[in-house]
């Protein structure tokens, strides 16, 4: 009896067949999935067709004849009030903003949030509160007084003006990001440096930054979906020749002249979230890495 | 001249008074273990004269200088921690020669100290290796080799051989030893491993409640240890306590009164209530009986054999006793075994104080 019992279970544990559990799960899954998917899966078809096409107004079904045309357009020739160069314009624009914008906010917070972590200077907490306190006033309270600010220091309409705006704003996040990765990483690590002889920037630039993958990469994320997404500002503190691409788009989805052209503005609405999209699917696991480890320890 | 002074030394964390009026002379060339529990302060002390935490109040002289406010780069010191804290991303030759780069040193000069370094701690063939594809052990002396390279007076070690399995941790502790007469440094050694304490240091600061309670040759705190605390602390099984209490016929515990002619007093006994203190070791078992003071006849409650020795648990005039036999005899649990007590294994100390007596 006993090796019977003992034969019974043995090997790897047999796969669970078929299950009502499951079954709720994966129809769950499925049906979540088509639900989210659905508006991308008619924004593409339909800027696949053709003017006469999309007349018709059947917008789940697949094109009969497949053109890129409208891509080209909303790329390079639609035209918004002003202009009549496509997004194009707004793309580069885009850059422009985003680069710099992403760089100089990087670079202040991961400071910032290694002078918190490491350098318990007096005040710090303070500091560090009002910080965060920062990150839940709502942008319009600020909107204007900004203008004012920018237009004293003579960068109103600027892109750097904007790139200012960009950096301070993702400066209460980014610091608690930083500041919790660091907090994580090994008090002796920064004790050994000091010991050795490395200074405030050479324990930074030397021994911390280089283990802080994780974090920049999250950073980059956060600011680059964040900055390529916004609408507001980009539209508050910019001239029109230097609009960012979603003001752009806006403007082109809105011009009023002739009829609506669906596959235009559809191509041109997955041109501009093109960026972000990227940007997850390339980073998605970094990121995710990331976010825990910096939130290992508070 | 003192390697190392401590004068005065406070620190507090806001109301939290870590550290007490600390004083500590280190000769040069001095092996000085800090000895306590955990949380009792060695770490923090260790810190403070490594210039990594501002102290609250006195001074810190290192070689005679007045290093109280200097950068911990500046004091001459050098320190080995817990988690060896090497820096991940660089080579175990980055990480030697790390400190000399900061200290703008000639690229000659490095190179040659690092090959010296690389040689005494038998590190040569991993030079060029990440700290992650290094074991305990050989972490352990990169992270020694990071001190070793910048020619220090001090070395301060935290605690640097309590991440590594048993059996590395003995081989390593013979190689510091070994290490400490070859270079004839001062070296100040944090752990809560008596074992360790005993086997390296010249000296030995028992710390509680960051305070020492008692600093001095390791068998001086084993043989005459200042008070109940460090008596406890000290030796593997631990002293056995008992109540007793002095009077004219000698001491008596319990229903047990044996002469104490033999023991060594500080101070003149008074007739007053005793702790008596006793090491498992220390009671006599089998031929020694027969030279012992006081003899009786106890009945073995329990046995844990430990190969070597047997811990033998008791009743002893109505207290809880454990003694050493040796591991060859043959025992069973609920027999008779013929102790003795001799009053110069003894330690008395006072019922309220605690302090030898
Ligand atoms: N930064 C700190 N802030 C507040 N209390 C601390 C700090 N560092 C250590 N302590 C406290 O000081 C005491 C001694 O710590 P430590 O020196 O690390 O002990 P150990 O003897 O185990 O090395 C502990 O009670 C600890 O809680
Ligand atoms: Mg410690």
């Amino acid at each position: 009896m006993a090796d019977l019992a003992f034969k019974d279970a043995c090997g790897p544990r047999p796969k669970k067949a078929f299950t009502l559990p499951n079954f709720i799960i994966y129809t769950t899954l499925t049906l979540l999935a088509i639900y989210y998917l659905a508006p991308l899966y008619v924004m593409i078809v339909t800027s696949l067709k053709t003017m006469p096409e999309v007349r018709l107004g059947n917008v789940f079904s697949l094109p009969q004849e497949v053109t890129i045309e409208p891509w080209i357009k909303a790329w390079a020739t639609a035209c918004t009030g002003l202009n009549c160069d496509g997004l194009s314009r707004g793309f580069w624009n885009s850059v422009q903003i985003l680069v710099p914008s992403v760089v100089l906010s990087i670079a202040v917070a991961s400071v910032n949030g290694y002078a918190l972590a490491f350098w318990r200077f007096k005040g710090a907490n303070l500091l560090f509160t009002i910080l965060l306190f920062g990150a839940f006033i709502p942008y319009q309270v600020m909107l204007y007084p900004i203008v004012m600010i920018l237009r004293d220091i003579g960068l109103y309409g600027d892109v750097w003006g904007l790139v200012i705006v960009h950096s301070i704003f993702g400066m209460p996040i980014l610091t608690l990001l930083f500041r919790n990765y660091f907090s994580s990483l090994p008090e002796e690590l920064f004790k050994a440096a000091r010991v050795d002889g490395a200074g405030f920037w050479r324990i930074l630039i030397r021994v911390l930054l280089p283990m802080s993958a994780p974090i920049v990469v999250v950073a980059i994320i956060l600011q680059v979906t964040g900055i390529w997404n916004d609408f507001l500002f980009g539209v508050v503190y910019t001239r029109p020749e230097s609009y960012p691409m979603t003001v752009q788009l806006n403007n082109i989805v809105n011009s009023t002249f002739g009829e609506k052209e669906y596959n235009v503005n559809m191509a041109a609405t997955i041109l501009t979230g093109l960026v972000p999209l990227v940007v997850y699917f390339v980073s998605g696991k970094l990121f995710v890495r990331g976010i825990a480890a910096g939130a290992v320890k508070g | 001249m003192h390697s190392v002074s401590v004068k005065d030394l406070s620190l507090s964390f806001g109301p939290v008074e870590v550290l007490q009026k600390l004083d500590i002379d280190i000769n040069d060339g001095e092996f000085l273990v800090l000895l306590g529990s955990s949380g009792c302060g060695k770490s923090t002390l260790l810190n403070c004269i490594a210039g990594l935490l501002d102290i609250t109040d006195g001074q810190i002289f290192i070689k005679g200088r007045n290093v109280t406010w200097d950068e911990p780069s500046q004091r001459g010191i050098g320190m080995v921690f817990q988690s060896y804290a090497l820096y991940p991303q660089m080579s175990v030759e980055g990480n030697l020669s790390f400190g000399l780069k900061n200290a703008k040193m000639p690229a000659a000069e490095i190179s040659k100290r690092v090959g010296r370094a690389a040689e005494i701690l038998q590190i040569g063939p991993l030079l060029k290796r990440k700290p992650a594809a290094l074991s305990g052990g050989q972490r352990q002396r990169v992270a020694i080799g990071r001190a070793l390279v910048r020619d220090v007076d001090v070395f301060l070690f935290d605690e640097p051989l309590s991440n590594l399995d048993a059996k590395l941790r003995a081989d390593l502790r013979v190689e510091l030893k070994q290490l400490h007469r070859q270079l004839k440094n001062t070296m100040i050694y944090v752990t809560h491993d008596q074992v360790e304490a005993m086997t390296l240091a010249d000296r030995i600061a028992i710390m509680r409640d960051g305070s020492i309670q008692q600093l001095a040759k390791p068998d001086e705190i084993y043989n005459r240890p200042v008070n109940r605390y460090v008596a406890d602390f000290i030796g593997s099984p631990s002293m056995n306590f008992m109540q007793g209490s002095i009077g004219a016929k000698g001491l008596t515990i319990g229903d047990v009164t044996l002469s104490i002619d033999g023991y060594k007093s500080a101070t003149k006994l008074a007739k007053d209530d005793v702790i008596v203190g006793v090491r498992p070791e220390h009671v006599a078992t089998g031929n020694d009986v027969a030279d012992a003071v006081y003899c009786t006849k106890v009945t073995a409650d329990l046995l844990e054999p430990m190969g070597a020795d047997t811990l033998v648990w008791t009743k002893f005039a109505g207290h809880e006793m454990r003694f050493r036999m040796d591991g060859q005899v043959r025992l069973e649990e609920g027999q008779e075994v013929e102790i003795g007590l001799s009053p110069e294994n003894l330690h008395l100390f006072d019922k309220v104080t605690e302090e030898r007596l």
